[in-house]
């Protein structure tokens, strides 16, 4: 069983998530977190596995959050969720292995990360 | 804040304004690619406020003048929609959105045709694709740029303005290097905000579902 953890500052987004997590991967344990910072603290517990994260959150925004989580975390499955597809954004988020999901969020948007992350999860397993 | 708290409640506000962070965020794709350069944009911040405190609230933040492309919007909800920037700011896009092509004159000249055009396609991303989640269509008039002040800006001559509010949108965005910041409005009447909360609330209860709203749903 693998535990994802859902960053996103709108509580409804992290309903939205958690219920397509739910959809795809009924057996996988959710956590949330309301902003960068709560999410590291989690992270700091340990037992994540895997992380999708909102872009556009006040104070440390997602792709400057993944950034950190890849530098510990090299082999995390992360995806960042956001409706801002400019091509700095992308190209960040492609140059340190972070998968795009479009927002509004959908079990079909997600559906392509959580089986690859499933599969990387176990393989590294 | 206090007309908020009566209008919206807790998740409401949260749908809201998770529709307008979509909204903008597309906006902000669109106008990237207008002007070749990224566009960084800070979380929205909604508030529902009388257009009084509207106005007083760019005015305690923009002590010079101001310039905005309005369109308004007709559907299940209906107003007016702004892009709302100082003086320096516009001309700042206007050359950030024509490139260094132009001479000053030019420039000048092109400025409301420019400012019209960024408004229309920051305005309408923002606004389709509220109309989409909401899955309720919009129309949108023409953009038409405007001068002056807040106070001008909310005057809804054609709406009821007994009941008048706005839904007051801040977004700071800058382009490239340069420092340019914007404001988003949108006025409504009371029968348009009660529309459009009804829709908000179509739309939590699709996303959602009933079974985990809970009993206040």
């Amino acid at each position: 069983m693998s535990t994802v953890l859902i960053v996103d500052d709108s509580k409804l987004a992290r309903i939205v998530v958690g219920r397509a997590v739910a959809t795809v991967q009924p057996g996988w344990s959710r956590i949330e977190a309301a902003s960068a910072e709560e999410a590291e603290t989690l992270l700091e517990h340990g037992g994540v596995d895997l992380m999708i994260i909102d872009y556009n959150m006040p104070g440390c925004n997602g792709l400057e959050l993944a950034d950190r989580v890849r530098s510990r975390f090299a082999n995390m499955p992360i995806a960042l969720a956001t409706a801002n597809v400019q091509d700095e954004i992308v190209a960040k988020a492609r140059s340190i292995n972070v998968t795009f999901v479009p927002k509004p969020i959908t079990e079909d948007g997600l559906r392509g990360f959580l089986s690859g992350a499933a599969l990387r999860l176990r393989r590294n397993a | 804040m206090s007309a908020e708290h009566a209008i919206l409640s807790e998740l409401e506000h949260d749908a809201l304004t998770e529709l307008v962070n979509i909204g903008v965020s597309r906006a902000a794709t669109s106008l990237r690619q207008m002007v070749g350069q990224h566009v960084t944009l800070s979380v929205p911040s909604v508030e529902v406020v009388t257009r009084t405190t509207a106005a007083a609230l760019i005015r305690e933040r923009e002590s010079e003048a101001l310039i905005a492309v309005r369109q308004d919007f007709e559907g299940a909800f209906y107003g007016r929609a702004l892009l709302i920037f100082p003086l320096a700011s516009s001309m700042e896009l206007v050359r950030a959105v024509t490139g260094d092509v132009l001479s000053a004159h030019e420039m000048k000249e092109m400025e409301a045709e420019a400012l019209a055009e960024t408004g229309n396609v920051v305005i309408n991303s923002c606004l389709a694709t509220m109309a989409n989640m909401l899955q309720k269509p919009l129309t949108m008039s023409l953009p038409q740029v405007i001068r002056g002040d807040g106070g001008l800006f909310f005057e809804l001559e054609d709406l009821d303005t007994r009941g008048g509010v706005v839904l007051f949108l801040y977004i700071n965005f800058s382009v490239g290097g340069w420092d340019i910041r914007g404001y988003i409005a949108m006025l409504m009447d009371l029968p348009s905000l009660d529309a459009l909360k009804l829709l908000i609330n179509e739309f939590i209860q699709r996303v959602i579902g009933p079974e985990e709203q809970g009993s206040g749903g």
